[in-house]
């Protein structure tokens, strides 16, 4: 252990991910790549809390970045699932067209 | 050491994730995001958390980006990807996400005055990440355990029965 990272290396790298994921949120406008995007929000979370985990010397970070990623599968399930239904009834994923609540 | 695989992780994962978000291919963007995924699985690793490595390699690269493909390729028209992949508002969000760029570099500048390295020592000691990981998982953490497992089922359900009302119709 000659060159150890430190924290604000890791909680950079976690702030770099969220910001790209914001980025593509805001800017895609094709609905899976927008899921994706949030997907990788997720994920640069994780990235802090595991961190911050290792910092306090406990586990309870990495038990809530478990419970994120569960949640993560249930809203990637759920939502793509809805993607579907709105394909199959709109012939579009582009969201600027998808503007309604019901038609 | 440790620091060159932090850097070479960290690159790849900040590189395939601007591929993600900037590929015009939505097959493409999911690729990219496997690799992103793998990266981060990598960062978990250096950070001495083996078992959630493990689980985000196959939930997320695994379960979840499966998901993803098999929605491409259902949904999948080509048309889709001469039509301009960006909102009119492109330069309002990028703007936007500087300015979270930001506040979020305000907010680091600020932990920069904390304890600058990790303790050496792995948080668990002798017994293994995946060990003590299941028996916090298990004991103190038991009931968020089963909230999360109803919300699982909760899940499944409703995409089953998004699905399915599709068949009926």
């Amino acid at each position: 252990m000659s060159a150890e990272v430190p924290l604000s290396y890791y909680l950079i790298l976690g702030a770099l991910l969220f910001i790209i994921g914001a980025v593509g949120v805001l800017t895609r406008r094709h609905a899976l790549v927008i899921l994706m995007s949030i997907e990788l929000m997720l994920n640069a979370v994780n990235i802090t809390l595991v961190a911050f985990s290792r910092m306090q010397g406990n586990l309870t970070g990495q038990v809530f970045s478990l419970f994120i990623i569960a949640v993560a599968a249930a809203e990637a399930a759920v939502g793509l699932a809805i993607v579907i239904v709105l394909f199959n009834s709109r012939e579009t994923l582009n969201i600027d067209e998808i503007n309604l609540m019901k038609w | 050491m440790e620091q060159f695989f932090f850097f070479l992780f960290a690159a790849g994962a900040v590189i395939s994730a601007l591929l993600v978000i900037s590929r015009r291919n939505v097959m493409h963007c999911a690729l990219f995001l496997v690799l992103t995924f793998f990266f981060v699985a990598a960062i978990f690793v250096l950070l001495k958390a083996e078992f959630l490595a493990a689980v985000q390699v196959l939930v997320y690269a695994g379960a979840i980006m499966v998901l993803f493909t098999f929605v491409i390729f259902l949904v999948h028209i080509p048309r889709t990807e001469k039509i301009r992949q960006t909102f009119r508002q492109k330069n309002l969000a990028l703007a936007l996400g500087l300015l979270l760029g930001l506040e979020v570099a305000y907010i680091l500048y600020g932990t920069m005055a904390a304890p600058a390295s990790l303790p050496a020592a792995a948080p668990v000691g002798a017994v293994g990440n995946t060990e003590s990981f299941g028996v916090a998982l298990f004991t103190r953490f038991l009931f968020p355990f089963e909230v999360v497992s109803v919300l699982l089922l909760a899940a499944m359900i409703g995409a089953i029965v998004l699905a399915k009302k599709e068949i009926d119709r």
